[in-house]
């Protein structure tokens, strides 16, 4: 039983990441109809910088703030300067195109930060808690409540406020939100800006834990990409629950079956997942239009 | 006089590829010239999938690593001479194409792309971890194909990396041949209509998912030999040959050159290839310029290197 407990902690802290990385590309693919391959960069950099910022003599959570805002600007320089520009472009081109910001995007981590693994202290401590038997770090506490205040308030976001009802209507059309009234070119500038904050805010809670290096966005994307697909493209919801879905899947897999095929198990469940529901599990039927 | 497609790719493809080797200076370049024509290989079956089909795939080196381990495994355990097991590799992959291809054709666009993604990182997991059959990710070496004693026996005495070289350049050849073929086909055809519209190509009674299918299992081919000729040359296989990566970076090539056509992909497949070659030069900014590059040629030139390239020069005849 305490085993159990075990592995729903190890597999909630992990669960909780990719459900932040799965909201990042929600976000943007539901302004821009674009998958951005370079999430997982924005993770990397949210740790790094904090790592470097730290170091550099700021308080902790000040080089938090900064990494997630300087994050957030280089998010609104990909729009502005990859995105935007090839508007209009076929779908596997922006695929290339953000492929190719997250391998430009490592390759300047590499040369800015080098090839060694970097940490910061955890927030409170690393006296871990025993409950029932089992025990859990506070930094994995951080990260779980992460992941549920960004989705709250994203979700307050998105359903209280003007700006978050005009991203809305952006996602559902473009052109419609345009004739409303809708700036929808900022809906796009601050949907990057609000993903790669969020991907640097992941990539700030969980380097304690993982520890991080130039090139630890590409497993994070892939898994966030996957757990995004698990949920649903484009549903918020989907994103989190695909998420710890995800995260959970692997603990179990890593605990009870074999540790080197926890990553095959979670391929395993979405293949099975999408061959029964082709939408994933909270995603909209969508009829083609001809 | 106008040359059919297929004629005009052929008399572009084979006099550079028999020219080239005048402009090497060393060995060295032969070695990348044979990587050029394998991932070209590759791409060219990318091209009927992605460029003919519509279809998008994230897991092709899977496929490769069957081909891969084929001729690694099957000459060690049931005897089969290395080469037969490259044909015998590509019917496998083709067999679990047509099995795999089924359910996951029926996803569309992002949902294609994760399936595929998942049914690559299944193969390489295998290959990886099952040490007892495969040496898991330190490798297993492959016995000598006994090709090259082959051309020798008949008078052909060739450097190792030049053999190679053409070795892999018949075979590029013929699998282009083979591709434009197939485009000029019926089914070349019904497969363009299913890219326009699947919705239209249904009206008019092309069996949507029967010709999906055929795209998938011909470009699991391609790749399982392009996998099979990497275990052959090298004589030696690790798992990397069925990374992600490799998946990605043929996409990447095909669209980078131009999805639309063979010759435009296996222009993408030189690039690509050789950019890090020569960025080898720079070290560490390597990843940096790659990315920036791959950015730059999206952007400006939306429907791929090649095919922007040729609009420029045909711009300026008219």
């Amino acid at each position: 039983m305490s085993e159990l407990l075990q592995f729903l902690f190890s597999g909630l802290t992990v669960g909780a990441v990719y459900a932040l990385v799965a909201l990042g590309f929600t976000i943007i693919y539901n302004a821009s109809d674009v998958v951005n391959f370079a999430q997982g960069e924005f993770v990397m950099l949210g740790g790094m910088l904090t790592v470097f910022a730290y170091a550099a003599g700021l308080p902790l959570i000040l080089a938090a703030i900064v990494a997630i805002i300087v994050t957030a600007a280089v998010g609104v320089a990909l729009n502005k300067l990859a995105i935007e520009p090839a508007r209009g472009a076929p779908v596997v081109s922006l695929i290339i195109i953000t492929i190719g910001a997250s391998i430009f995007l490592r390759g300047v981590a590499q040369v800015l930060f080098g090839k060694q693994i970097h940490r910061f202290p955890s927030f409170s401590g690393d006296t871990p808690f025993r409950i029932g038997g089992a025990t859990i770090l506070p930094q994995s506490l951080w990260v779980i409540a992460g992941g549920l205040a960004v989705f709250y308030a994203l979700y307050l976001f998105f359903t209280k406020t003007l700006t978050g009802k005009a991203v809305l209507a952006t996602s559902n059309n473009r052109l419609a939100a345009q004739l409303v009234g809708i700036n929808t070119n900022w809906v796009m500038t601050l949907s990057f800006a609000l993903s790669a904050g969020i991907g640097a805010l992941a990539g700030v809670l969980v380097t304690p834990i993982t520890n991080t290096s130039y090139d630890v966005g590409i497993a994070l994307a892939l898994k966030g990409f996957a757990a995004a697909m698990l949920g649903g493209m484009g549903n918020p919801k989907g994103a989190l629950v695909g998420g710890i879905l995800l995260g959970i899947i692997e603990a179990m897999t890593a605990g009870y079956l074999s540790s080197q095929y926890k990553d095959a198990a979670a391929f395993v469940v979405i293949l099975l997942v999408l061959f029964i529901m082709p939408q994933g599990l909270f995603g909209a039927k969508q009829t083609e239009r001809v | 006089m106008r040359l059919s497609h297929k004629t005009a790719t052929l008399l572009v493809l084979i006099p550079l590829i028999v020219l080239a080797p005048i402009f090497f200076p060393s060995n060295f370049y032969y070695r990348v010239g044979s990587l050029i024509f394998i991932n070209g290989l590759a791409v060219t079956g990318m091209v009927i999938l992605i460029g003919y089909a519509g279809q998008i795939s994230l897991g092709h080196a899977g496929f490769a690593g069957i081909g891969a381990y084929s001729c690694a495994l099957m000459p060690v355990h049931w005897g089969i001479p290395p080469v037969a097991a490259a044909v015998l590799g590509a019917v496998i992959s083709a067999l679990l194409a047509w099995l795999v291809g089924r359910p996951i054709l029926r996803l569309k666009g992002y949902y294609l792309a994760v399936a595929t993604l998942g049914f690559g990182i299944l193969v390489y997991m295998v290959l990886t971890n099952e040490t007892w059959l495969t040496g898991g990710p330190d490798g297993m070496s492959v016995n000598d194909s006994g090709l090259r004693d082959m051309a020798e026996a008949v008078g052909i005495d060739l450097k190792n990396s030049q053999f190679w070289y053409w070795m892999c350049a018949i075979v590029l050849v013929i699998g282009v041949w083979l591709a434009m073929n197939l485009q000029d086909s019926p089914t070349g055809r019904a497969l363009r209509a299913v890219h326009g519209s699947e919705v239209a190509a249904r009206t008019v009674g092309v069996d949507v998912a029967r010709y999906k299918l055929q795209a998938f299992v011909i470009s699991a081919v391609y790749a399982s030999v392009a996998g099979s000729m990497v275990a052959l040359q090298n004589e030696f296989v690790t798992p990397d040959v069925a990374g992600y990566m490799h998946s990605i970076e043929w996409v990447t090539m095909t669209v980078l050159g131009g999805a639309g056509s063979v010759l435009g992909a296996i222009f993408g497949a030189a690039i690509l290839t050789t950019l890090p070659q020569v960025l080898t030069a720079f070290a560490e900014y390597e990843q940096l310029l790659l990315g920036l590059i791959m950015m730059l040629v999206m952007i400006f030139m939306r429907d791929g290197l090649l095919p922007s390239i040729m609009r420029r020069i045909r711009g300026k005849d008219e």
